[in-house]
């Protein structure tokens, strides 16, 4: 199953786990499968039109998904997937 | 007028550097050329700071309004215990100055705003990046674009780091990495999420690599590449960063500066204003009176248990934020209900949720459990 690493904001949603491995065979599979196991995570993934938050960035390997398919790109077992928010702290 | 020797007494000082063929009498004159502004003297500001001075690089402008408060110094390794409430820019250049005096520091007591970054950053080569803030961080990207100056970022949390060079030649810009800011309140900040002590200090050290890095010209710069560093797993991964075709940045239509602070939904901050008060608000000093006239009503704590186990109000029952929406069936609807947290900012979210979940009668604690040791009960200390 693709693994999906959760950045350290939202393991708070997932029951602090940085990392699950859910089932899907696109990144709009998986992360709908991380948003049914864990609904907390939803609103901060997604903004209420269900597109994924322009402040969050997904990737499948190191490729950033809006320069592939979007959430229709494919993902293979062997995947490692990141979800990647802007943090700015810096103090 | 750029300098085309080094004097006897630096040439002593930076000899480790000279012998090295990879900086060499060369390399340290391009140090010693070069003008780098380090945006924010803080967790990453500090360690920057430091070996950017070690380093002699020759001009070192420091950006910073903040003063120096003693729970800075877990981290901050620049200020020290003595220099707790003095200026942070005084104190850093103070610490700058003992390691190295033959650089020159020039101090910016001001926020960067719209109206004079410009005016700051044209006068520098690089950028360093490190303050805490979203309106701050696109600022500088928007003005290193404009100005064609590379922009060495690098951000923090809890124990986690993120670092890249933006800006640089045709290379992404911050906006190309995220077009737009989260909304206010949804990514906790260093103050309120807590940051690792020394995590500043691994991240910001990969930060100043970077400028020394772009100031010799030598190896690869972290271009187009975001490192991502977890302390906890001890691990570095890299993510590509590519020119966003969409991106508002150099790319293709900043023409200007603009309202940052409106851009990232902050409202604005003319002078320090008390919190504003509404109806659905409540003094610390006023949940005391409730609670000594041993009147009816529910204290909700939604802070963290870690954050609960440095202090608390005896009354309060603890309910984290993230637990909150399904623990609902744990409280009363009809309930009189007063929430807190540490500063304000999760009791007015946990608010907003009861009040959507048909619950009538909800106020937030103005301040948190801060405002709480400030006016109520000195007793209860402050983190
Ligand atoms: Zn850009």
């Amino acid at each position: 199953m693709p693994k999906i690493l959760i950045p350290t904001p939202l393991r708070q949603f997932a029951e602090k786990k940085d990392s699950v491995e859910v089932d899907g065979s696109t990144v709009g599979e998986v992360l709908a499968a991380l948003t049914a196991a864990y609904p907390d995570m939803k609103k901060n993934l997604f903004n209420d039109e269900g597109k994924l938050r322009s402040f969050v960035n997904v990737y499948v390997n190191d490729e950033d998904i809006r320069f592939l398919e979007k959430d229709k790109t494919a993902v293979a077992a062997a995947d490692t997937i990141s979800i990647v928010p802007s943090i700015a702290g810096g103090k | 007028m750029a300098a085309t020797s080094l004097t006897n007494e630096e040439i002593g000082r930076y000899s480790r550097h000279l012998i090295m063929p990879e900086v060499g009498v060369e390399g340290q004159l391009k140090l010693k050329n070069a003008k780098v502004l380090l945006i924010g003297t803080g967790g990453l500001g500090a360690p920057v700071a430091m070996y950017l001075a070690a380093a002699g690089v020759g001009k070192l402008g420091l950006v910073d309004f903040d003063t120096v408060d003693v729970s800075n110094l877990q981290r901050q390794v620049i200020h020290g215990t003595k220099d707790v409430g003095k200026k942070k820019v005084d104190s850093a250049e103070e610490s700058m100055k003992d390691i190295n005096p033959l650089i020159e520091i020039v101090k910016y007591e001001v926020p960067l705003t719209s109206a004079n970054a410009l005016e700051i950053l044209k006068e520098y080569d690089i950028v360093a990046d490190g303050t805490d803030n979203f309106p701050t961080r696109f600022l500088v990207n928007d003005a290193c674009v404009l100005l064609g100056i590379p922009n060495v970022y690098a951000s923090i949390f809890r124990f986690e780091g993120q670092a890249t060079v933006f800006c640089k030649d045709d290379g992404p810009c911050y906006r190309c990495l995220y077009p737009e800011p989260p909304p206010p309140g949804l990514v906790p900040s260093c103050a309120e999420g807590g940051v690792l002590g020394i995590l500043p200090g691994v991240v910001g050290l990969i930060q100043a690599t970077e400028v020394i890095k772009l100031i010799l010209g030598a190896g690869q710069p972290l271009q187009g590449r975001l490192m991502l560093y977890d302390a906890l797993s001890m691990k570095f991964r890299e993510l590509k960063i590519r020119r966003n075709p969409e991106c508002q940045g150099k790319c293709t239509v900043i023409k200007e500066l603009i309202d940052y602070q409106q851009f990232c939904g902050v409202p604005h901050e003319e002078a320090p204003l008390p919190a504003p008060v509404s109806s659905t608000d409540i003094t610390p000093k006023e949940v005391k009176q409730l609670i000594d006239a041993n009147a009816d009503f529910t204290l909700i704590d939604v802070r963290e248990v870690h954050e609960y186990q440095i202090c608390k109000i005896d009354k309060a029952q603890l309910i984290p934020l993230g637990e909150l929406p399904r623990r609902l069936a744990e409280l009363d609807k009809e309930a009189d209900i007063v929430i807190h947290c540490k500063m304000g900012g999760r009791s007015a979210k946990a608010c907003d949720l009861l009040r959507a979940s048909g619950f009538s009668k909800v106020r937030n604690m103005t301040g948190g459990i801060l405002a709480w040791s400030d006016t109520v009960d000195p007793s209860v200390p402050k983190y």
